[in-house]
């Protein structure tokens, strides 16, 4: 039963999406079984929430290595969940006036909306900013020249680099209109049109085949694995 | 010397990244764009519409990558502005309204709607924030048939019934253009994979992403997106595009200048942000140059040994 049932639901989601692909008057069970599915994903994030708390509490009660860190996360995760659960600070909605948590709970000036401008926005900011110190370290550690495949990739790196910016337009502008193609800003064009998408392309197809049969295999219940190991 | 060089620690390398970055924010170093085909097309989708045409704009990004993404998002919303559209905002991110109040905030409240001689845009008729919906494929699969089977109330919690300029719309093959700004996964290629795929005369879709994910983009390119900013430097091109032809000229009193100058700078974010990706590259190539001469030269070193 265990296994039967979540076995039939995926079954079941997955031909009606198919069928209702394909034959426009079902097209209305398509649209059902997609909005159980984003009801579903709703409650991933519960899930998610769920999961977050049980490794950090753990990891705070055993004192592992870093669990100062695990203590900040709970401590922001559980302020924003009630902050923003809660709608502190929010004024009900201008409609519904009688409904103390009609109004929106990203109201300017609101606790959730002041975490938000003045803690996560600047840190996840960060997190994304250091990409560049690491990928510069990195270039300078990995980039070598070591054999011709390596030498045509710092080549085509080195075309898209400055080709991506106003530098290729200084080093390579004053090429006349019939070698224009030669010029960096249109290299770096012809690569990413053309050897780029050539390759993506090719990728691509593949994965949808192997995407198409592998969904089979889940639907038909041939490929159980995401049922988990075992009871 | 080469022995620094061979084992440079990387805070030096860090440090270096820093400065390239740095310096040229501080001293405001601004290179004109000439913008690329890609760019013209997404300038052009929105030049082809008429006042009071649908746009749908899918802000699916978060803070994370506000930096490189802000600008053509600001641009979009500009450019829809000028052209008169009606613009219905989503999010297939959780941060997506954020960045939807932000971005209407900095165009449409603290700009557009201040000019003079301007019916300002009223919240409901002419703008509507529909917000997030977890799900991304899904979301998408539904509102491509019946949107409101998902959105019953728009992000402020006000019913999709009392909103003037949802009235007869059932689903976002009734809009016009789509425009998305996508930062990765629930973004631009699962538009163009739900939506535009299956209805292509319906759906006309344009798309600003971050670098790492044009690459990814361009197979699409033209028939199924045929407009496409890639990072920072897509959106400088789509910039000068639309500053070129929507900017008045600077005005020649000393006053009204500064003032054009505060009420049009938000609009050359791109081109601001263009430098500091300069500088950034042309360190990367440096260092590469440099560590591959200490190699060839370690080579030949070891050979002669």
């Amino acid at each position: 039963m265990k296994r039967t049932v979540p076995l039939f639901i995926t079954a079941a989601g997955g031909f009606i999406l198919v069928v209702a692909y394909f034959i426009p008057h079902t097209q209305d069970w398509g649209e059902i079984s997609l909005i159980w599915f984003d009801i579903i994903a709703s409650f991933a994030m519960i899930l998610g929430g769920g999961n977050l708390l049980k490794i950090h509490l753990s990891k705070v009660s055993d004192r592992g290595k870093g669990w100062a860190f695990s203590g900040v996360t709970l401590a922001a995760f559980i302020l924003m969940l009630i902050i923003g659960l809660s709608k502190m600070g929010v004024h009900p909605n201008d409609n519904y006036p009688g409904f103390a948590w009609s109004g929106n709970y990203r109201e300017t000036g609101a606790p959730f909306w002041w975490m938000y401008e003045h803690a996560l926005k600047p840190l996840t900011a960060t997190m994304f900013s250091m990409l560049a110190f690491y990928i510069a370290s990195a270039a300078f550690r990995a980039f070598r020249a070591k054999n011709f495949e390596a030498i045509l990739l710092l080549g085509t790196a080195f075309i898209i680099l400055l080709g991506r910016t106003a530098a290729g337009v200084v080093l390579t502008g004053w090429m006349p209109e019939r070698l224009s193609g030669l010029r960096l800003e249109n290299l770096t064009i012809f690569i990413m049109t053309t050897f780029n998408t050539a390759g993506n392309r090719a990728i691509m197809i593949g994965i949808a085949l192997g995407i198409a049969s592998m969904s089979l295999k889940v639907l038909l219940a041939v490929d159980r694995s995401y049922l988990g190991s075992g009871d | 010397m080469f022995e620094f060089f061979k084992n440079l620690d990387r805070r030096w390398v860090f440090l270096m990244m820093g400065f390239a970055v740095i310096v040229p924010i501080l001293v405001q170093v601004k290179f004109t764009e000439t913008p690329t085909n890609l760019a013209r097309a997404v300038f052009n989708e929105f030049e082809k519409l008429e006042p009071g045409d649908k746009v749908l704009l899918s802000f699916d990004y978060d803070p994370a990558s506000q930096g490189e993404l802000q600008p053509m998002a600001t641009l979009f919303v500009r450019h829809a502005c000028e052209k008169k559209l009606k613009l219905y905002f989503m999010a297939l991110w959780p941060l997506g309204p954020q960045m939807i109040d932000d971005t209407v905030r900095n165009v449409i409240l603290e700009e557009y709607n201040e000019r003079e001689g301007v019916t300002p845009l009223v919240y409901g008729e002419d703008y509507v924030n529909l917000g997030f919906k977890s799900g991304a494929e899904g979301v998408i699969k539904v509102v491509v048939t019946n949107m409101r089977q998902l959105y019953t109330t728009d992000s402020r919690g006000t019913a999709i019934d009392d909103i003037p300029m949802m009235d007869g719309v059932k689903n976002i093959r009734q809009m016009d253009l789509m425009a998305n700004v996508s930062a990765g996964g629930g973004g631009t290629k699962e538009w163009v994979q739900y939506a535009v795929t299956p209805y292509p005369d319906d759906i006309t879709l344009v798309a600003g992403c971050t670098g790492v994910q044009a690459p990814l983009l361009y197979p699409y390119i033209p028939q199924q997106l045929p407009g496409l900013l890639g990072a920072i430097k897509g959106a400088a091109e789509y910039e000068a595009l639309v500053n070129e032809k929507y900017n008045p000229p600077v005005p020649d009193d000393p006053k009204e200048a500064a003032k054009w100058q505060t009420r049009y700078e938000r609009y050359t974010e791109g081109v601001r942000r263009m430098s500091p990706q300069l500088f950034g590259h042309l360190l990367i190539i440096l260092l590469i140059v440099a560590a591959n001469v200490i190699y060839f030269v370690e080579k030949k070193r070891e050979g002669s040994s």
